[in-house]
């Protein structure tokens, strides 16, 4: 059984990897905006140094971070959604439904292709032209790479239940498109991409510390930046797998309602 | 349509078929009527998100770069508004790529009207017009809140910069999706330039290294849409010392755009081969 999904996954993996001009488009991109971000993060904390416990070049490669792993996590949203949305539309989805595959395993296999191609393709090349043109700091030791990977992974597992819930509201929505565009800002804002949570002061912060979205991007930058150590980084592990957890058997849950609700017309 | 047609007749039709196409959309759109309430509701509360990034980061520091709050948010609500006004108009063009994929644009080029026009307005999305709403409201407060003196001259650079923003985004948008005639997935390239460019444009110049300004003023002209014409009516020095005459030049650079887009439109067109399907 594990087999289908390696073999899905490896296929969405291959799929990816034919968009080669929207690939470098994409990375080109993420490198433009990383830049963007960067020079405003530089006057952010040339004004007020050691800001949110982080000083200048941490801060820079914290932008350079988050814009490595926008598309890999999609925080915008994207990926399998994408795919579902059009299967609503056409009505494939009730045949994805009588798959000997689970539905929702089948659609996490293939977001886990998509993010690996995009990890070494839209993540590798904004990071190295940000440590071309920006002085970063990005550690040395192995063992901290091999603990911030394990980080996205788990990022990308609480960011794939978030869209996979989101995309379900297509059973009773026909169209997830608004819901989408919704969930795109507040993950966008809460996840930390564009500005560090430890800048969003007293209930705000509160709220963008226990909401999810932190997972994706936050989390695992202050992993790579080596901020969570030790037990910290054991309770920041703990956090994203139970978020994980609620999510995923959440869209089970939903996925069973849903299953019940699904009228296939013929024709 | 006939031979001896003028300039300014085929000008008013490409237009008119722009309105028909967009107002039939619309009309699609609006079926649904409390659907589409809540979601230009739920999208305009969703796009001040963005804005309070910008709230957040001057809770820490009363100057960014030598720029005050209601400056940046000046510069914030002046570069959304004219990247709003440009993706309300013809943003749809940046699905070109698709278009050529799925053999739509085949169909657009035999229809009586032009295709440009057809290109920006197919898919024509109302929803569009939360941005809009937001940017004005920033655009609004940001004016309110400034310590200008607002002499006669720079009241009517306001909305003369809002034009000039709005047209060279246009521009932009239909130049750089000419791009996907050749390079069919590249759509997001352009988002580097729309979208990018209009992030670029929210903060103040001299947060960015002098040669990121001066691509912007000698390369692709983003400078123009409110960089520039903001100096004056703020009263600022220029972070590269430019003669004073590129702050009042938005109009040229806006002419000189139009005609790029108009060039690039036409070299796409005339190397399109169909897809066949």
């Amino acid at each position: 059984m594990l087999g289908v999904y390696s073999a899905v996954a490896g296929g969405a993996f291959r799929r990816y990897s034919t968009y080669r001009a929207a690939t470098v488009a994409g990375a080109v991109t993420n490198t433009v905006f990383g830049g963007i971000l960067a020079s405003t993060m530089l006057a952010l904390w040339h004004a007020r140094p050691g800001l949110g416990g982080y000083d200048a070049r941490q801060a820079v490669t914290y932008i350079w971070i988050s814009q490595a792993l926008l598309v890999t996590v999609a925080v915008w949203g994207g990926g399998f959604q994408d795919d579902v949305q059009a299967r609503f539309r056409s009505g494939d989805i009730a045949i994805d439904l009588y798959r000997p595959v689970d539905f929702q395993g089948w659609w996490l296999a293939s977001d886990v292709g998509r993010a690996a191609f995009q990890l070494v393709t839209r993540g590798a090349v904004p990071m190295a032209v940000g440590a071309l043109a920006f002085d970063l700091t990005l550690p040395r030791q192995p063992l901290v790479w091999a603990e911030f990977l394990l980080a996205v992974a788990l990022g990308l597992l609480v960011s794939f239940g978030l869209r996979f819930l989101v995309s379900l509201t297509g059973f009773w929505l026909h169209d997830a498109e608004g819901v989408r565009a919704a969930m795109m800002v507040v993950s966008m804002f809460f996840s930390g991409t564009l500005l560090p949570l430890a800048l969003f002061p007293g209930l705000l912060g509160e709220l963008a510390r226990v909401l999810p979205f932190s997972a994706m991007v936050q989390l695992p930058a202050d992993v790579l930046l080596q901020r969570r150590t030790g037990q910290s980084l054991l309770n920041l592990y703990a956090f994203q797998l139970a978020w994980a957890a609620v999510l995923l058997a959440a869209g089970r849950a939903v996925q069973a309602l849903a299953v019940r609700k699904v009228v296939v017309q013929g024709g | 349509m006939v031979e001896d047609e003028t300039l300014a007749a085929r000008a008013g039709w490409a237009v008119r078929s722009w309105w028909l196409i967009a107002a039939m959309w619309a009309r699609s759109m609006l079926t649904y009527r409390a659907s589409f309430v809540l979601s230009l509701a739920a999208n305009v509360l969703i796009t001040f998100l963005d804005f309070a990034v910008l709230i957040l980061m001057f809770r820490h520091t009363r100057q960014l770069a030598g720029w005050t709050l209601p400056e940046t948010g000046f510069l914030y609500g002046t570069s959304s508004v004219a990247l709003g006004t440009a993706n309300f108009l013809v943003g749809s063009v940046g699905a070109l790529g698709e278009r050529v994929r799925s053999g739509a644009l085949d169909t657009m080029l035999i229809r009586p009207a032009p295709a440009l026009s057809q290109l920006a307005a197919e898919r024509f999305s109302l929803r569009r017009l939360g941005r809009l709403v937001q940017a004005f409201a920033v655009l609004g407060w940001s004016l309110a809140a400034l310590d200008v003196r607002w002499t006669w001259d720079r009241v009517l650079m306001v909305p003369a910069l809002l034009l000039c923003g709005s047209v060279i985004f246009c521009a932009v948008f239909v130049g750089c999706s000419c791009v996907q005639f050749w390079w069919g997935d590249a759509a997001e390239l352009q988002n580097s330039v729309t979208y990018g460019g209009s992030t670029l444009l929210q903060y103040p110049p001299t947060v960015f290294a002098k040669e990121v300004v001066a691509g912007t003023v000698f390369g692709v002209p983003l400078a123009f849409v409110n960089w520039l014409p903001a100096l004056h009516i703020l009263g600022r020095p220029d972070p590269l010392g430019l003669p004073v005459a590129f702050r009042f030049a938005s109009p040229l650079a806006a002419a000189l755009c139009m005609l790029a887009a108009a060039v690039a439109w036409r070299a796409g067109l005339r190397a399109y081969r169909s897809t066949g399907s």
